[in-house]
């Protein structure tokens, strides 16, 4: 047993593990699990009791989503898991770690999903930058299929499993689910309409289940060592543990694996080592771009999914972004916007023709041309652009970081206008 | 085969698919076996002639479509849909500069300008020896290490105005100022 599930067999000063090293280290027992007759209901249940939530950003309760699957005996049916290891998200660098880290992890993950959907193909849809995490996946993968832990009759199951790896060419669009689908078939990656969700017609039509990497990778500790377990890891409503991040300017920025209900303060003065001499924590986001700003205030709230979203933002990705008092507020959301717009798909009016114009006001802001009318115009957006009014949750998302900074910075914003430059240079 | 063709309006000249050559067909058809439909190999395809001829030309383009079968407009619907297929000759080594939020706060805006002055070229362009071409790129994912680039497949993090210099040498002295 472990309290690090999903790092333990990460030390960066090393590779990965070797099939042989994994093992050795208590790797692939969950895979082992199912080949000693755990059925695809019985990984199902494990899995819904666990609590596990999808940790892609939404936290959707993983065992929930895989039971949308309609139910069939028919393994004539095609069913595809894709993994999502898009990550894009600015200042979230959680799903990279694991993969370059442990990857028979990740691979050991997808035989237990795959297997409870009765999925025999699956795609790992891999960010194109990512060349490290590539080689190593690659190499993972093909030593798995070398010992028959992929390929036909898997673990004498009788169930056939093989996963392409397939890599993409640096689009952040492409994390959101169903653009990614229309990506994997070779389309223009705009997102697809729901319903009909993927569970029941995705990739190619057929019935789908996308789920992001570290998700993926809590599934081997879940069946290994059991539900009671898991659930001990975690504390104030939420279980296992997270991957979490610091960013900014701490003394020593990272990412670490801990339990659920670790306290905002604990990962940013005990992991992070605290803010760097000179500088004072203003604000931060809390799980990468598409959060609401929190503040030092804040600091003692536990790290769950509703602690942070009673708040009124969100835990997300998990990776937290300081910003300290000698960097313009201005500025880092006027950065985040300039992103979002970049990345904007297109597909629908207000995010294609608004995001680019907020982006516009945020120049004039830093170029000291800004106005109290265009400040206007940015809140008005934060409406425009939210949720229900758009397509997808792409501008929703940036909505998060200009909204609450408007409130916030409200000051800092004035300060632009009146004083014709940044008051920060 | 059936022959697209794309009509350049500036010379009205119609250009031609150019040959596929053996290794850029023996890696599409490595492809074709991983994927149920020719149209989904269409960005693997594409990544494979940009890793052979270092950018797609418009005759590569229209090899690939044919190859695949599938209308030119769509695939290069495809193609410009993504940050990182090169539509247009690139240098030797792209650096992709991580311009976000984090690298952002750590400073990035004045390493890019000690880059930019180092190779003599800003975002979009390629410098004078033809060694690099610089791209913005959002997020890489290396935010505890911020500021960062990656030059080829290689990442440099911890990135400082003092230490652009020595990681990206060129060959043509012209070139550094
Ligand atoms: C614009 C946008 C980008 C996204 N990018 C990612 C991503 O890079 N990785 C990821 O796992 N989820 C991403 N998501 C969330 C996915 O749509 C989806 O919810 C997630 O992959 C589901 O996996 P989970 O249930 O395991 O969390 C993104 C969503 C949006 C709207
Ligand atoms: S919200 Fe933006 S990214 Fe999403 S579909 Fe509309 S245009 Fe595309
Ligand atoms: S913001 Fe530069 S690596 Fe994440």
């Amino acid at each position: 047993m472990t309290d690090r599930p999903l790092t333990k067999n990460i030390d960066l000063s090393r590779g990965a593990l070797s099939l042989k090293e994994y093992v050795a280290a208590g790797g692939y027992a969950g895979a082992r699990a199912i080949a000693n007759g755990l059925e695809p209901s019985d990984v199902l249940e494990r899995v819904k009791n666990s609590g596990l939530k999808g940790r892609g950003g939404a936290g959707f309760p993983t065992g929930l989503k895989w039971s949308f699957v309609p139910k069939s005996d028919d393994v004539s049916i095609q069913r595809y898991l894709v993994v999502n290891a898009d990550e894009m998200e600015p200042g979230t660098f959680k799903d990279r770690m694991l993969m370059e880290g442990d990857p028979h992890l990740l691979i050991e993950g997808m035989i237990i999903a795959a297997y409870t959907i009765q999925a025999t193909r699956a795609f790992i849809f891999l960010r194109g930058e990512y060349f490290d995490a590539e080689r190593s996946i690659a190499k993972a993968i093909a030593e798995a299929r070398d010992s028959g832990y992929l390929g036909r009759d898997i673990f004498g199951t009788g169930f056939d499993f093989d996963i392409v790896l397939h890599t993409s060419a640096g689009r952040y669009i492409c994390g959101e689910e169903t653009a990614l689908l229309n990506a994997l078939e070779g389309k223009r990656a705009n997102p697809r309409a729901k319903p009909p969700f993927p569970q029941v017609s995705g990739l190619w039509g057929k019935p789908t289940i996308v789920n992001n990497v570290e998700t993926l990778c809590n599934l081997p500790g879940i069946l290994a060592y059991g539900v009671e377990w898991y659930q001990s890891l975690g504390s104030g409503g939420d279980f296992g543990t997270k991957l979490f991040g610091v960013s900014g300017r701490v003394n020593t920025p990272g990412c670490w694996e801990l339990p659920f209900g670790v306290s905002i303060r604990e990962v940013i003065e005990g992991y992070g080592g605290g803010m760097q001499e000179g500088y004072a924590l203003k604000a931060f986001l809390p799980g990468g771009g598409s959060t609401d700003f929190l503040t030092p205030e804040h600091l003692d709230t536990p790290l769950t999914y509703t602690a942070i979203g009673e708040l009124g933002s969100r835990l997300a990705t998990g990776t937290m972004i300081l910003l300290d008092d000698k960097t313009c507020p201005v500025g880092m959301i006027g950065n985040l916007m300039k992103f979002f717009a970049h990345e904007s798909c297109g597909f629908c009016t207000p995010c294609r023709d608004g995001l680019p114009w907020v982006d516009t006001i945020f120049r004039d802001l830093e170029s000291g041309k800004g106005s109290f009318k265009d400040i206007d115009v940015l809140k008005d957006h934060v409406g425009y652009l939210g949720p229900g009014r758009t397509f997808c949750a792409l501008a929703p998302g940036a909505t998060a970081p200009l909204g609450s900074g408007l409130r916030l910075f409200a000051d800092e914003f004035a300060a632009h206008v009146s004083g014709a430059k940044c008051p920060y240079h | 085969m059936q022959q697209h063709v794309i009509a350049s309006s500036s010379t009205n000249a119609r250009l031609r698919a150019r040959d596929l050559t053996a290794e850029e067909i023996a890696e599409i058809e490595h492809e074709l076996t991983l994927y149920p439909t020719k149209q989904a190999v269409g960005l693997e395809a594409l990544k494979i002639v940009q890793r052979h001829q270092g950018w797609v030309s418009d005759e590569s383009m229209l090899a690939i479509a044919d190859y695949l079968s599938v209308p030119v407009s769509e695939l290069e619907g495809v193609a410009t849909f993504f940050n990182l297929i090169f539509r247009r000759p690139v240098g030797d080594k792209v650096i992709l500069f991580c311009d976000s939020v984090s690298c952002w706060i750590m400073g990035c805006d004045k390493v890019k300008k000690r880059l930019s002055e180092h190779l003599g070229i800003d975002y979009g362009e390629t410098s004078a020896g033809g060694e690099y071409t610089l791209i913005p790129v959002p997020c890489l994912g290396d935010c505890d290490k911020a500021p960062v680039m990656m030059v080829g497949e290689k990442m440099h993090r911890n990135l400082s105005c003092e230490s652009i210099d020595s990681l990206l040498p060129l060959s043509n002295a012209e070139g550094s100022k």
